[in-house]
């Protein structure tokens, strides 16, 4: 499936929201993601000429944090801790079981659009490593050998 | 909402008290339609014995013991409403000291009555009616207090820095951009007990003359930014924060900014340039921030467990925290205790405690009866602590003695299936990947360590690697720009230092004693002990494992991947590693 990087929508009101703080781009752009999973490319362009600051400049933000995506995320976003305690206990190999499976990277998404794959650090319950968190569902002591059943779980729903 | 966890201890196959319990629950949640907002999980082992049927929430760590069917609308009521069930606590038998945690999962955080109700916001009222902003910095010098970000710098001095700095324009700004990628304590304060770090700012802000503050929070804790958020409104509508708080002269506001996924903006420098909107780089310092930061006005920056002391203290005096802890480092310290540790969980003990008994009497000791190797504190910028110094008592000036630092709160406990040259592999590939690559040490450097750490974790290493790794890091220490460059190899240099000889394994026997680094292990089929039942040969990935039912099986070594699934598998562990 080729992937939707363009967007429509106006975002005039976010800039006004911000217009009188100071060093607001990053802020705008947090609600940006909020709003569309990701930073189209469009609506950068639209916030350079709104903001008045050159395109290269938001884009020299946006590449700077991780945070910040400049693709669609997949419709269910695996998200593995990588954060020590789950490292120890295991993780790596959970990592790679599910790039195996999936056939994607970390940080990519899966051709049909289905499933995103992110590292993450410590998600704060680390008694339960290794941990993963499918769109906010926590699956903790996760054993290599479970991760076909989590995830078939996924594509039959879809 | 974030969602709960209420994790069953499994008692075994055998029993179903577990599966009714689990259905207990599980009635219970439906009762109140809570089904959305708490998830029932079984665990093997919560680490806790002969306490009955235990159950633990997550995230906020809450141990409750001896439970039986009576109890359980009761808790999940509480779980529901954030309260906590003090009768059925698991009592720790080396008492913690609740200080900075004091009101963690003991008030509604997003109740600020519950907040006045333990002498909230009274210690800001002191403050503003009977103190001027000297003596409040010189009551900070008092106590004792230091940074509890990582570097441990008094407190009160930073604070007169910047109240001694020219310019009416001034800003606060806490550090809630919590890095270490083990630790989570921050964000429990910030989601357990928010107005307390406000009301901190807040004191910081008289005491230097700031009429702003920001508080930075990580992206990544949605529910620590919405606390903040509940808790700022409910502070301005109570007339706590913005123009003449409580009718004095004092005006103070507070704004959040968020991070954006970038371990190096917990710099100061590079945090103020993250707050300007600009990318996350750091300065050179001096100036220091307290002379020139947010927009080139003097600024303070304090981590959020430093600034959730400070109502306490005014509360009680600088003279009571002060009693508290060792001779350089006073008060408490929370850790987050995880890896191999049987419970796993937020800590908060007098500073003087020794390491073996928050891993031993509040930690319950060593998962899977294993031995402990070494403690590892500080995260990436920090060091291990090895068995044979177990007794040191924590503070500042102790760990970093062994080599390692107190850090911002992380506690990993590491047993003997942890390889020493695979976690400094570990914490340094993060200070790789989180460099922001702006001077040449730290961008160089590091990647140059982490090549030799691979070529010894590969079997490829040489004696002399061990000196390179040295060198390299002393130009690093010494010519990194900012301290995350300075620090990286600080995981490298002291498991150097304690643990040389496993370097040496890896690189003169090509053995790795805990069998992590794939490289240097092997699998082979003890015919003995094989039952020719074919489970390895069916989930090896590659096709490695051949022969037959009648003359056994072998792995062909040239193929293996030592993914070690075939060990996992086997039920007769007739697969050796070696
Ligand atoms: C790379 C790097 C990351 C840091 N991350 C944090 C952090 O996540 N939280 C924090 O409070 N301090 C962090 N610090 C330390 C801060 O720069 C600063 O010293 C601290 O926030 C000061 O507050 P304190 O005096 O209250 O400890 C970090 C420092 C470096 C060099
Ligand atoms: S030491 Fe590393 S993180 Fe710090 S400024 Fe230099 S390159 Fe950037
Ligand atoms: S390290 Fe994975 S949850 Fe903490």
């Amino acid at each position: 499936m080729e992937q939707n990087t363009t967007a429509t929508g106006d975002v005039s009101f976010l800039v006004e929201k911000w217009r009188d703080k100071k060093g607001s781009l990053i802020m705008i752009l947090h609600e940006i993601q909020n709003h569309y999973g990701f930073v189209p490319r469009d609506i950068s362009l639209q916030l350079s000429k709104l903001l008045d600051v050159p395109l290269a400049r938001i884009y020299e933000v946006i590449t700077f944090y991780n945070y910040f995506k400049l693709d669609p995320p997949g419709k269910y976003t695996i998200s593995v801790c990588l954060g020590t305690a789950c490292y120890l206990k295991g993780a790596p190999e959970i990592v790679d079981e599910i790039k195996n499976l999936l056939n994607i990277e970390e940080g990519q998404t899966t051709e049909d659009g289905l499933f995103h794959l992110d590292v993450v650090r410590c998600l704060g319950c680390c008694g339960l490593a290794p941990v993963m968190m499918i769109n906010g569902q926590i699956y903790g002591k996760v054993k290599r050998s479970e991760v076909v059943d989590i995830l078939s779980r996924y594509k039959k729903e879809d | 909402m974030e969602k709960k966890v209420i994790l069953i201890k499994d008692t075994g196959f055998k029993s179903d008290t577990t599966r009714d319990i689990q259905s207990l629950f599980l009635k219970a949640i439906r009762d109140i339609g809570a089904e959305e907002s708490i998830q029932i999980v079984r665990a093997a082992d919560l680490g806790i014995y002969n306490q009955g049927v235990v159950v633990k929430i997550l995230p906020d760590n809450t141990v409750y013991t001896h439970i039986n069917s009576d109890n359980i609308d009761q808790i999940v009521k509480a779980v529901h409403k954030g309260e906590v069930l003090e009768n059925l606590l698991l009592k720790d038998r080396v008492e913690q000291t609740r200080i900075v945690l004091r009101n963690c999962g003991v008030i509604d955080p997003e109740n600020i009555e519950e907040y006045f109700s333990k002498g909230g916001y009274t210690s800001i009222a002191k403050c503003l009616f009977d103190l001027t902003p000297a003596k409040v910095i010189k009551e900070m010098k008092k106590s004792g207090l230091r940074g509890r970000g990582g570097a441990g710098f008094p407190t009160w001095m930073k604070w007169s820095f910047a109240a001694n700095s020219f310019g009416d324009e001034k800003y606060v700004i806490c550090n809630a951009d919590e890095g270490d990628p083990g630790a989570y304590m921050d964000r429990s304060v910030l989601e357990g007990d928010p107005h307390s770090v406000i009301e901190g700012m807040t004191i910081a802000g008289y005491a230097i003359g700031a009429k702003h503050g920001y508080f930075y929070i990580r992206a990544e804790y949605p529910l620590a930014i919405e606390r903040v958020e509940n808790a700022l409104k409910q502070a301005y509508e109570r007339g706590l924060l913005g123009k003449n708080i409580l009718g004095s002269d004092f005006s103070f506001d507070l704004e959040i900014r968020l991070g954006a996924g970038a371990f190096v903006c917990g710099e100061e420098t590079a945090l103020i340039a993250s707050i300007e909107g600009k990318r996350g780089t750091p300065n050179p310092r001096p100036p220091y921030p307290t002379d020139s930061g947010l927009w080139k006005k003097p600024s303070i920056i304090n981590n959020v467990e430093t600034l959730a002391n400070i109502s306490a203290i005014f509360q009680k005096g600088g003279d009571w925290f002060s009693s508290i802890g060792t001779e350089k480092s006073k008060g408490t310290k929370v850790f987050a205790v995880t890896g191999k540790v049987k419970n796993s969980g937020l800590v908060e003990i007098a500073m003087g405690t020794s390491i073996k008994d928050i891993v031993y009497n509040i930690g319950g000791g060593v998962l899977n009866e294993k031995q402990l190797v070494a403690v590892q504190t500080g995260g990436p910028s920090g060091g291990v602590i090895p068995k044979k110094h177990l007794d040191t008592p924590v503070s500042y000036e102790h760990l970093q003695e062994l080599g390692s630092i107190m850090g911002s709160g992380g506690m990993i406990v590491m047993d003997e299936d942890d390889c020493m040259v695979d976690i400094s592999k570990f914490y340094l590939k993060f200070c790789v990947d989180e460099s922001c690559g702006k001077c040449a040490p730290c961008r160089i450097g590091g990647y140059q360590m982490l090549s030799i750490l691979n070529k010894i974790s590969e079997g490829e290493g040489e004696l002399e690697d061990m000196d390179k790794l040295h060198r390299i890091s002393q130009a690093m220490q010494k010519a990194s720009l900012c301290a995350l460059g300075q620090t990286a190899p600080n995981p490298v240099i002291s498991t150097l230092r304690y643990f040389e000889d496993e370097y040496k394994q890896h690189i003169i026997d090509k053995k790795c004693r805990a069998g992590k680094c794939s490289k240097l292990i092997q699998y082979t089929i003890n015919p003995d002990k094989c039952k020719r039942c074919r489970l390895c040969v069916t989930n090896c990935p590659v096709s490695a494992i051949t022969g037959d039912r009648e003359h056994g099986y072998t792995i062909d070594q040239e193929k293996c991947i030592r993914c070690g699934r075939c060990f996992e598998v086997c039920k007769f562990e007739a697969i050796a590693r070696v």
